[in-house]
């Protein structure tokens, strides 16, 4: 069948028979047909770490928090709530790596757009497990709904955060429908109660034209949906922290520097995604150097957009050394949080911004280990704009214990954090066992439309 | 409908009269006009006292009879003492960095070191002007920061002025800590101490305060004592000051007391020049400060490190 005849006849997609899609459902089906040794081996291990993580929550709920979690009065949020800024951030992935390439017609998003929502619906999941972790009283949590009021921006936050998790994975469920019934009809020894899940959840899909078109037109909606969504969840979690008066806060540049971060973690958290699925699951065909090249460049831009954002927030201030900014601004510069605060600066943005611009560190190795150290500063840096300022507020701190002047995160708190990163991996991974982690036919309608430069990148 | 502006009337009358001093009962004003509709008379009259001593009759249907109870209810907690504005004023000039309020705070609040629901702090603006003591509980600010935030409403600003926090109501997020810029608010971790001590001493009406800093998992922090304010009283931290530094009084009154002398606020306000901590901020505290000249102490630096013990 040749370019032209499918052009003219373009609702035929899912009568293709060429032997190459054939090849390609298989390629892309084999993940999810098998599951070899080391892949269960991760499944154990990320298992693992959940469970000692609900144990170390389980500890936490029952004895008493001064000797099993470090907060006390002046540094009351810890890396609970930093590490729910770092997830709300990662589910950023979803609308810069799907929706934005998307919509912008950058046709190599194609094989990486699940990847990204599936990394979004988990990272937002896990964004809300951490923040029910930092409670004090989470027998209380219903207490949001029976006294909820609209002048708490907790409140904005948790009405933004379950729009965009409604939205996400209605966005990650309707491209999954034709893959469902791809999986229906080529999976075989599987058990039937995930047959008969293939079969009920792919809605009778039959890939009639008339479906298709209802299938394209939602997924054209939600894409456009989920942009302003996923700002306003990262803008209004910026506004958790600009709507006080503390110094390290109170500044208007707050939700485009938490939006701009977010995109920053979110290109490096795909490298490191793709890096790891290209591996693991042998997908080097669909997820090519090309798409390295292209992260690289998007690491690139991201990168200088954060500088930028991060000058504002902290240089402008610094010139002034207004004294409300001075105690806490000194504290990152020369102070305790010196060598933290200047790796991040390093690490986190001038070596993502300088490194990939060189052909050579946009190959697939260099870039992953580009990324892997940017995702980590990454976290570090949401520990830095949440923590430190808050010992060192406008009142000196006086007549308190030495735990109570500072900060550092208990065995409990590290090891829930711990067990919010695994699970996040284990969602994704389980996803990638039960559904083929890269879309099918989307992949095969670029090709098919002649933008095979995704499959064929020299 | 004459009748029942009568009701009413008294009805207010008499719910003054408790809040004011006659504490032996629990007005139902508040239940009656959620219900919209008045309870049944039962004809049995009692007898009661009204704030400026005269005896009435009132039907018992009115009155709930909780013999000395002085405890008030969360209705009553939310509410606000009517036609009050509570105020205090610190005086800087007589703080000799004593912390006895905070001890008698501490006493009365069921706390334990190192929990200050009034810190005492050492204070020294720039190099050459001279250090001070500076007492700092909750300023009860008439823009309130940490009220805003609360997702739940369990931390609200009363008529009378104050700020308050249901312990019942509180979810624990400390967002309400975060938006204070003043550090006044305190997290009951369930410190061991703090809870041995809870058990062998239960909170119990005489001298206890509203907010419990008993419940684990909530915030708590200095609340003017409104049970004691209920009943004309001052804080203990003032009481328990032995230079007068503090004084509690009420705005609408324009007075303000350390249980020795008595000034007119605003004129006091006026002639000692004072301020209140962080103007700019726009939070309105309803704590003033008269800066520290003329002082009664020469400043001494602190002997010892408080509060060391974890
Ligand atoms: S900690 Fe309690 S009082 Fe403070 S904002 Fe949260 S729910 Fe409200």
């Amino acid at each position: 069948m040749s370019l032209n005849q499918i052009k003219s006849d373009k609702t035929t997609y899912e009568t293709f028979t060429q032997e190459e899609y054939m090849v390609m459902k298989d390629e892309l089906l084999r993940p999810v047909q098998r599951t070899g040794k080391w892949g269960k081996a991760w499944i154990a291990f990320l298992v693992v770490v959940c469970l000692a993580g609900l144990y170390a929550y389980y500890i936490q709920e029952t004895r008493s928090k001064y000797l099993t979690v470090s907060l006390r009065d002046y540094t009351m949020w810890g890396v609970y709530i930093s590490n729910f800024v770092f997830f709300v951030a990662l589910s950023l992935i979803g609308v810069l790596m799907s929706a934005v390439l998307k919509l912008t017609h950058f046709e190599w998003y194609r094989p990486l757009s699940r990847i990204a929502e599936v990394i979004a619906v988990a990272a937002i999941m896990l964004a809300g497990v951490s923040i029910v972790a930092a409670m004090g009283r989470p027998d209380r949590l219903h207490f949001l709904f029976l006294h909820g009021r609209i002048q708490s921006p907790i409140v904005w936050d948790i009405i933004v955060i379950i729009t965009y998790i409604t939205t996400s994975l209605i966005l990650l469920f309707i491209p999954l429908i034709p893959s469902l019934a791809t999986c229906k009809n080529h999976l075989h020894n599987k058990p039937k109660w995930q047959m008969k899940m293939y079969e009920w959840l792919s809605f009778g899909w039959e890939g009639t034209p008339e479906q298709w078109k209802i299938l394209k037109k939602s997924i054209r909606i939600l894409t456009v949906l989920v942009i302003p969504l996923g700002v306003s969840i990262h803008t209004v979690t910026a506004w958790l922290f600009a709507t006080t008066l503390r110094a390290e806060w109170d500044s208007t540049n707050f939700g485009a520097y938490f939006v701009s971060g977010a995109f920053l973690l979110g290109v490096a958290g795909m490298i490191v995604a793709v890096a790891i699925f290209r591996k693991a699951y042998k997908l080097e065909k669909y997820l090519t150097p090309m798409h390295f090249d292209k992260l690289g460049q998007a690491l690139v831009l991201m990168s200088f957009i954060y500088i930028y954002f991060n000058v504002n927030e902290y240089l402008v201030p610094a010139y002034k050394m207004s004294s409300l900014h001075a105690n806490h601004l000194l504290n990152l510069f020369t102070g305790d949080e010196a060598a933290v605060y200047w790796s991040v600066v390093f690490f986190g943005m001038f070596m993502p911004a300088i490194l990939p611009l060189f052909r050579s560190m946009r190959k697939p190795v260099p870039l992953t280990i580009i990324a892997v150290v940017v995702v980590i500063a990454a976290w570090f840096k949401r520990y830095l704009i949440v923590i430190p300022g808050l010992a060192h507020p406008y009142l000196p701190i006086q007549d308190v214990p030495e735990s109570w002047k500072h900060y550092s995160p208990s065995l409990v708190e590290m090891t829930i954090v711990a067990a919010t990163f695994a699970a996040m991996m284990l969602i994704v991974t389980l996803f990638s066992r039960f559904f083929p982690i890269i879309s099918v036919w989307e992949v095969a309608e670029g090709k098919l439309e002649g933008k095979d430069e995704i499959i064929n990148y020299k | 409908m004459k009748e029942e502006n009568e009701q009413n009337s008294r009805r207010k009358f008499l719910k003054f009269g408790l809040l004011a001093g006659g504490a032996t009962l629990t007005a139902l004003g508040l239940q009656q006009n959620i219900l919209g509709e008045a309870k049944a008379t039962t004809g049995e009259k009692v007898k009661v006292m009204t704030a400026d001593g005269k005896l009435v009759e009132v039907d018992s249907a009115l009155v709930n009879h909780h013999a000395a109870d002085t405890h008030l209810t969360q209705d009553q907690i939310r509410q606000g003492i009517e036609g009050r504005r509570f105020v205090m004023v610190i005086d800087l000039a007589r703080c000799a960095n004593e912390r006895k309020c905070i001890e008698g705070c501490q006493k009365m609040h069921n706390t334990l070191p190192p929990i200050e629901y009034i810190k005492v702090k050492r204070m020294q603006d720039a190099e050459l002007t001279a250090p001070y003591w500076f007492p700092q509980p909750c300023y009860h600010c008439d823009n309130p920061p940490c009220t805003k935030v609360c997702p739940v409403d369990a931390t609200f600003k009363r008529t009378d002025g104050i700020v308050a926090i249901d312990s019942d109501r509180c979810i624990g997020c400390k967002f309400c800590m975060a938006a204070c810029p003043y550090s006044a608010r305190s997290f009951n971790f369930g410190r061991p101490q703090q809870e041995a001590y809870d058990k062998k001493n239960p909170c119990d009406d005489d001298h206890c305060c509203t907010t419990k800093a008993s419940t684990v998992g909530t915030v708590s922090k200095c609340d003017f004592c409104p049970e004691h304010a209920a009943k004309g009283e001052l804080p203990k931290c003032v009481t328990e000051c032995p230079n007068g530094t503090i004084f509690f009084g009420d705005e609408n009154e324009d007075t303000v007391s350390n249980g020795e002398e008595t000034f007119r606020l605003s004129e006091l306000l006026k002639s000692r020049a004072a301020y209140r901590q962080f103007e700019e901020l726009g939070t309105k505290p309803r704590v003033y400060y008269l800066p520290p000249v003329e002082r009664q102490f020469p400043f001494e630096e602190a002997k010892e490190a408080h509060n060391r013990e974890e």
